[in-house]
């Protein structure tokens, strides 16, 4: 038996943290490829100490449902999982986007952990992004005369926060699919406050590289790039800011292609996810397997 | 019983089967069957008219070992429902029959007979005993949305808080489906009671729980005794949490707060805990001041009125226009217009130093 266990961080104050952890453990829960698929959560239950026991499965697939390599997906989830032995060298990746997988023991239960990089680092998120651009646009074909900005939390702490941001940015921009590619982040330059300021493109869509919406995505970015005043009135899709349409709707991680990108984790990782259907990607769509 | 359990059981009794109250044992060509008042020693075809003529004996051997299987978590939680161990196969039957409840927290969880001796399992709040009307449920999947928010309309970040809301019912479901959906509702609980019961509940005490934390959390070590005691109070109580809180300081020395009446253990800290602890940390590093207030009598008692109606959660019941009670609204808005300056009580400076 293998089972599936999608990490995230979960909220106690914003009950719309989960969801996004929730509606992907569903739709992989369909394809039928696991024989169980289990959420666990930081901040809610089943929290990462005690996921492992309530499954039955021998192997155990982890997939964390987060945005960078860093202080959760190596220090809080190894040491909470009780992996034994991690070491976040096991994952070879120096340049903070290039984890894959490690298999370890947990020591409180009898199982296998494979435990598999973030999603957010892995390259088929380059795809999502391209896709949430597409549906944020509604246009399946949108890219020529559009910007698209890919924003970041961005901090000082963690470099890998900006790396995975920095890391998609190239992808897509080598894809030449959008006149323009930019990163931009909320706590670091360049900042996402003057985003009008970094396009020539009168269309510029955002994309915010989050995993669910929140105060950040729904508050601070759409108030701090000026599309409304005061988020709670809301404001228009496509909003005009300084010359330029901006593009907006809201986290990534909430993209039901996100799916996808989970199984192909668990898969890299030896997982056995023959006869799950190819997700909704469309060959040739964005810019994975390049 | 039907057909294939019947079967099943005279394939299996070569091999010999004891479960509950029914032994076969195969003796030369023939078998030795045994059920309270009677016992026999026959042929394949005698053993299948015993088992036709003891149908719940046999349903239930089925049952347990073919449907529910293997022994485990899910096992012990499904026989514990219907008291397997307590009550011999025909009395549980008999009980089974007009359905037989147990409470999870503060879920009423009743089992009885379905087709062929299989169980069906009904789950509902215990508050919803005898209501009518609930919204009825089937997929398991839904009871994460379910018990999300209490009948408030609150979020409930902690799955056993007492604030499950009601007027859900989950009518018909198999063992399986029971436990997936338990496990949503309070998650990893029937695995831990099962650990306890086993005597393999793996208990992480304070201590070392606030050891391992790290970034914003790893000054909740710095948590004293005494404000770790206040801190159980506060949130391990059966007010705020239905389990059954197991860990102490350390190993040595057990915290003097109760711990609870919850069926299934608190096996560690939870992570509201940790994050109440680091706040109470930060509390506890200012130190005191001396003011001085005008207050009357009456206003000072209103004010730890006010302080034990938020902390015991009763704002709520508090009648509007009930002028007598201090943590009325008129009333704590009346002080507030009388006593607030600036938002400060009698116009006393919390900073008086930093304003000079």
């Amino acid at each position: 038996m293998q089972a599936l266990v999608i990490v995230g961080h979960g909220s106690h104050l914003n009950p719309g943290s989960s969801k996004p952890t929730f509606s992907h453990a569903d739709t992989i829960r369909e394809t039928g490829v696991f024989d169980e698929v289990r959420e666990a959560f930081w901040k809610e239950e089943p929290s990462f100490r005690e996921v492992l026991r309530t499954l039955e499965s021998d192997e155990v697939y982890v997939v964390p449902l987060f945005v960078s390599e860093g202080y959760f997906t190596e220090q809080v989830i190894p040491r909470e999982l009780r992996l034994e032995g991690w070491d976040v060298s096991a994952w070879d990746s120096e340049d903070g986007v290039s984890a894959d997988h490690a298999t370890l023991k947990a020591s409180d239960v009898e199982k296998t952990v494979h435990y598999c990089g973030p999603a957010g680092t892995h390259d088929s998120m380059s795809d999502v992004i391209v896709r949430r651009a597409e549906s944020i646009a509604g246009d399946p074909d949108v890219g020529e005369g559009f910007g698209l900005a890919i924003v970041g939390h961005g901090t000082e702490r963690n470099e890998n926060s900006a790396n995975a941001i920095h890391y998609h940015t190239e992808r897509i921009r080598d894809s030449g699919r959008f006149d323009e590619v930019k990163a931009l982040f909320m706590d670091e330059e360049p900042e996402v406050d003057d985003v009008t300021d970094f396009f020539e493109s009168p269309d510029v869509v955002v994309v915010p590289l989050f995993i669910a919406d929140g105060f950040h995505t729904q508050e601070d970015i759409p108030e701090d790039m000026g599309l409304t005043e005061d988020y709670r009135t809301g404001y228009e899709v496509p909003a005009e800011v300084a010359g330029h349409r901006i593009w907006y709707s809201g986290a990534v991680g909430t993209e039901p292609l996100m799916a996808d990108v989970l199984l192909e984790r668990a898969a890299e990782a030896g997982a056995d996810v023959s006869g799950a259907p190819d997700g909704e990607r469309e060959p040739g769509a964005g810019v994975a397997g390049d | 019983m039907n057909a294939p359990q019947l079967d099943a059981f005279v394939s299996s009794a070569s091999a010999g089967i004891e479960f509950d109250d029914l032994t076969v044992s195969p003796t030369d060509d023939r078998y030795r069957a045994e059920i309270p008042g009677d016992r026999l020693e026959t042929d394949e075809k005698g053993l299948r008219k015993f088992a036709e003529e003891n149908p719940w004996y046999v349903s239930n051997w089925y049952y347990w070992t073919r449907a529910v299987g293997p022994a485990g978590a899910r096992y012990a939680f499904l026989r514990w429902i219907e008291r397997a161990d307590e009550r011999p196969v025909g009395e549980r039957y008999e009980a089974l029959s007009t359905g037989v409840s147990r409470s999870w927290g503060q879920l009423r969880i009743t089992a009885s007979l379905g087709e062929d001796g299989k169980r069906r399992y009904a789950l509902r709040h215990v508050d919803d005993e005898n209501s009518t009307g609930l919204e009825s449920y089937s997929d398991p999947l839904a009871a994460r949305e379910l018990v999300k928010h209490d009948d408030r309309g609150r979020y409930r970040p902690l799955s056993t808080a007492p604030t499950l809301p009601t007027g859900w019912e989950y009518p018909d479901l198999s063992g399986d489906d029971l436990v997936r959906t338990v496990d949503f509702v309070y998650p990893a609980t029937v695995e831990n009671w099962h650990r306890e019961r086993e005597g393999e509940l793996d208990v992480t005490h304070f201590r070392e729980a606030a050891e391992r934390q790290s970034g914003i959390y790893s000054i909740v070590s710095q948590l004293s005794v005494e404000e770790l005691e206040a801190a159980a109070e506060t949130c391990c109580v059966d007010s705020h949490c239905l389990k059954r809180r197991q860990w102490d300081e350390d190993e040595e020395t057990a915290l003097d707060v109760e711990r609870g009446s919850g069926e299934f253990p608190c096996r560690e800290p939870c992570s509201l805990f940790i994050t109440a602890a680091r706040k109470f940390v930060t509390l506890g590093r200012e130190d005191t001041r001396s003011y001085e207030f005008d207050l009357t009598p009456t206003e000072k008692e209103q004010i730890e009125e006010i302080i034990d109606a938020v902390a015991e959660g009763r704002t709520d019941e508090i009648r509007e226009a009930d002028l007598n009670e201090g943590a009325n609204r008129y009333r704590a808005r009346y002080l507030r217009a009388r006593r607030l300056e600036d938002g400060e009580l009698s116009g006393t400076p919390t900073y008086p130093d930093d304003q000079a």
